[in-house]
């Protein structure tokens, strides 16, 4: 039982890192990456853009990401580990809108409730993470 | 390079990759936060073969949405990529054997559609 509840908090522990991670991270990079002197077009262009502030914070980030989520992967199945982290696609869409100037159409915040929706219902299905039915 | 050539580039490594860690984080085991144990586990993770290769699918995969957020809105490149979804949870059941019950699938096919209206 109190296996369990420990399993059951640190998947939900984690799931949050991940999605947070993963907005911020994108953020960063897409900032970092739309103020570059010149647009880059070879492999050491991308490397040296990688080394700029931004796009590095966004990677580190990205690298939060990256090892919450393999973590994860661990102990909880890929199919639930995918839909309910998709959390991440509405932050994404709600930093492009405020903080980037995107127009984010009505039609597009239709679909982020409909990803919301979804991740509710693989929510309330059963894993083998310990995650309640 | 086209954002949809580019976007093909992320979704076929992005589903690659996601297949590979999970099969072989899977192989693992549970992974358990002790102090001291961390640079053995990392040591550990390292010689994992098909994680190697999972994460040289997530390298082309990021240079390629490096590249699309380059060009793109975010609230479009980010939603896109997702097209891997429907894919990957059909591939988990196939590939991996995992159990997927009917709200699963549901869930999956919600935010899929979703992704697919965002992506619009």
């Amino acid at each position: 039982m109190l296996f369990d509840r420990r399993l059951k908090w640190k998947t939900r522990l984690f799931a949050a890192i991940v999605v947070a991670s993963n907005a911020l991270g994108n953020f960063f990079l897409a900032r970092g990456m739309r103020h570059l002197s010149t647009s880059p077009r070879s492999p050491l262009a991308f490397i040296q853009a990688i080394f700029t502030p931004w796009v590095a914070l966004g990677i580190t980030l990205l690298i939060v990401w990256l090892l919450s989520r393999m973590a994860l992967l661990s102990w909880a199945d890929l199919s639930y580990v995918l839909p309910v982290t998709s959390l991440g696609y509405v932050a994404n869409a709600a930093m492009g809108h405020y903080f980037l100037d995107e127009r984010v159409t009505l039609q597009r915040w239709a679909g982020t409730l409909l990803i919301v929706a979804g991740t509710v219902l693989v929510g309330r299905s059963v894993s083998n993470a310990g995650e309640p039915a | 390079m086209s954002a949809w050539i580019l976007l093909a580039i992320i979704v076929g490594s992005t589903v690659t990759a996601d297949l590979l860690q999970s099969f072989e984080m899977k192989r693992h085991g549970e992974i358990r936060f002790r102090t001291g144990g961390m640079g053995r586990l990392a040591a550990t993770l390292a010689r994992k073969k098909f994680l190697i290769l999972a994460i040289l699918c997530m390298a082309v995969s990021f240079f390629a949405f490096m590249k699309l957020v380059e060009t793109t809105d975010l609230s479009f490149a980010v939603p896109a990529s997702a097209a891997s979804l429907v894919l990957e949870t059909i591939l988990a059941r196939i590939v991996l054997r995992e159990r997927v019950d009917s709200r699963r699938w549901w869930g999956a096919c919600l935010v899929a559609f979703g992704v697919a209206l965002v992506a619009r």
